[in-house]
């Protein structure tokens, strides 16, 4: 009997500890998938936020350093510049990324700094407990934004790979969701694509994926895949924002 | 050569490997330096980061990959990097950085000042830790102490800082380069791709409190090590001193002009000049208070190394203070008056 199916060797053991129905198991899952048909699990670094995600090493086989808050991009340069055969990504969240860590994010962008970001975007601040994030939608609750998001008092929700999508320095930036069985399978042959082109010595990649909270939607986590689709991706249209080799 | 190059210089023949930076009077020469030469030694980088936050930041990679890194700046761009410093501390990562001090605080301005000794000798940025601080008072000792900074910071595993001011950083004396020893730091700290071992991963947090205890404590005896190792001084006409000055870096070197005009005044002053001002030389200068009453503390701020010296003399003696903060240099011959009324008074 052959074996199909089975935990991705770039996971180790230990349980997520992440909310029932969260999508950061299942971007942590695919990205573990693809390192492993890549096989480059002995030669890749990855960079943890802080956020819920700040523990990822101890999910994933692989080497990690964990950055500061919003300081992965820089943290990831600084390893890449060191180690340039190496594959190198960041992994981060909307608030890390597009709040305090824009300086970061957006000059290593500029820079074309030949590492991968992992863009989770669900919208709110996971981790302290769902306050308004830079993607937060407009008249979205928040415990930060309790009446909904107003453009007048709270801003406008930010499009960042649209943003960095502008820089000569990117390369390949492409939004995906994990909401969905076909969503999931795009945002891997995306992470997988991204990681690829890294290693081809391409440049500067992005994959955002929107990713359902279900805890601080205060949602079911059906209902969370649901809003994805009917509500996050109106605002936010999935696809390829830029392809440099296409 | 100019204090800022040298510094570069030294860390280059150090085999610093990673350098970024961001530009900041008076320290921009360093910088300028690394972008000159730092592509020609084999596989440097040099960056010009978009802040001192990225800056620190990109070091703490480069340093996890491997590499001896550094950053520099002055002072208010030292207060953004602790944040990086903080984190280089808990994550046990070793890295040299510069601080050519300027007057403040907020952003002050460009002029020597030695106000940042609260922050560097205390930690500088959150948590309980401890920076190793060196204090230059020659463009010599620039050299040679930002060689023993790489050193040492490999083998503390932790941050090593390099505190001198616009004084150190702006002027030129001849400087002799000594040949460094080689590198000696475990591979088993280096974060490239776990190949076929076991993975690693190096991290700040670290939730469950017993833990995180723990954590503190190894931290704390390590800095304990530190403290009975590495404590660094000069003394300088102490010998049949009644009174001793206590000063670092550009003030120290104004104080030995000064202890010159009141000698030759007959007045027997000296001076103790802390070379570590982190670990700081407690001991030396509680058993100075045996035989010496009066202990002047010079430095080129409103008091803060004073307090220091107040810890080690606990009481014992009589501890003045002269300083000049804001970017004013003092000269010898003020300083020789103080010395002079002291003397009087004694």
């Amino acid at each position: 009997m052959k074996k199909i199916f089975s935990r991705p060797k770039s996971l180790k053991t230990a349980a997520f500890h992440y909310c029932g129905g969260c999508g950061h198991s299942i971007a942590h899952r695919l990205i573990a998938e693809a390192i492993d048909e890549l096989d480059i699990q002995d030669r890749i670094i990855g960079v943890p936020p802080a956020g819920c995600a700040v523990i990822a090493y101890n999910y994933f086989d692989i080497d990690m350093l964990e950055s500061p808050h919003g300081r992965g991009c820089a943290v990831a340069t600084g390893i890449k510049r060191v180690l340039p055969d190496r594959v190198v990504f960041s992994y981060q969240g909307d608030g890390d990324l597009a709040a305090i860590g824009t300086a970061e994010t957006f000059h290593a962008a500029n820079r074309g700094e030949n590492i991968t970001v992992i863009f989770i975007n669900n919208a709110v601040y996971g981790m302290t407990g769902g306050q308004m994030a830079p993607t937060t939608l407009l008249g979205q609750v928040s415990t930060t934004t309790p009446p909904g998001r107003s453009a007048l008092l709270d801003g406008h929700p930010i499009h960042f790979s649209e943003i960095l999508g502008q820089l000569p320095g990117t390369m390949y930036i492409e939004r995906c969701a994990v909401n969905t069985p076909a969503n999931i399978l795009k945002a891997k042959k995306a992470v997988k694509k991204a990681f690829r082109y890294q290693m081809d010595n391409v440049g500067f990649s992005l994959i955002e994926i929107l990713s359902q909270c279900p805890t601080n939607w205060k949602m079911s986590p059906i209902e969370a895949c649901g809003w994805v689709n009917e509500v996050m991706i109106k605002e936010y249209p999935l696809g390829i924002i830029k392809d440099s080799k296409r | 050569m100019q204090g800022n190059r040298v510094i570069g210089e030294a860390a280059i023949r150090a085999g610093c490997r990673f350098y970024a930076g961001y530009p900041i009077t008076p320290q921009n020469e360093l910088t300028e330096y690394m972008a000159d030469n730092m592509r020609r030694a084999k596989g440097g980088t040099f960056i010009q980061a978009e802040s001192e936050i990225a800056a620190v930041n990109m070091v703490l990679g480069a340093s996890a990959a491997g590499a001896r890194a550094m950053t520099s700046s002055s002072s208010p761009g030292i207060s953004l990097k602790q944040e990086g410093i903080s984190s280089l501390a808990a994550d046990e990562l070793p890295a040299v950085i510069v601080n050519i001090m300027r007057g403040g605080p907020g952003l002050g301005n460009i002029l020597p000042s030695q106000g940042d000794y609260f922050q560097a000798t205390r930690g500088g940025g959150h948590g309980d830790y401890r920076t190793i601080v060196l204090a230059p008072a020659s463009v010599q000792e620039l050299a040679d102490l930002t060689m023993d900074a790489f050193d040492l910071a490999d083998r503390y595993r932790n941050p090593v800082l390099i505190l001198a001011d616009g004084m150190m950083g702006q002027m030129s004396e001849p400087v002799e380069f000594s040949e460094p020893a080689p590198r000696q730091y475990p591979e088993c700290y280096v974060l490239n791709g776990k190949g076929q071992g076991k993975s690693k991963f190096i991290r700040a947090l670290i939730l469950d409190a017993i833990r995180m205890e723990e954590h503190n404590w190894k931290l704390y005896r390590k800095y304990q090590v530190i403290t009975q190792k590495e404590v660094r001084f000069e003394t300088f006409w102490t010998d049949d001193a009644e009174i001793l000055i206590v000063a670092y870096g550009t003030a120290a070197r104004i104080a030995k002009g000064a202890i010159k005009r009141s000698r030759e005044l007959g007045i027997p002053v000296g001076l103790i000049r802390p070379i570590t001002l982190w670990p700081f030389p407690m001991d030396v200068i509680r058993a100075f208070a045996e035989r010496v009453d009066n202990f002047l503390v010079f430095e080129m701020n409103t008091g803060q190394m004073i307090e220091d010296v107040q810890l080690a003399l606990a009481g014992v003696g009589k501890v003045h203070f002269y300083g000049r903060p804001g970017g004013v240099i003092p000269t010898p011959a003020e300083l020789a008056k103080v010395i002079a009324y002291h003397a009087r008074k004694k």
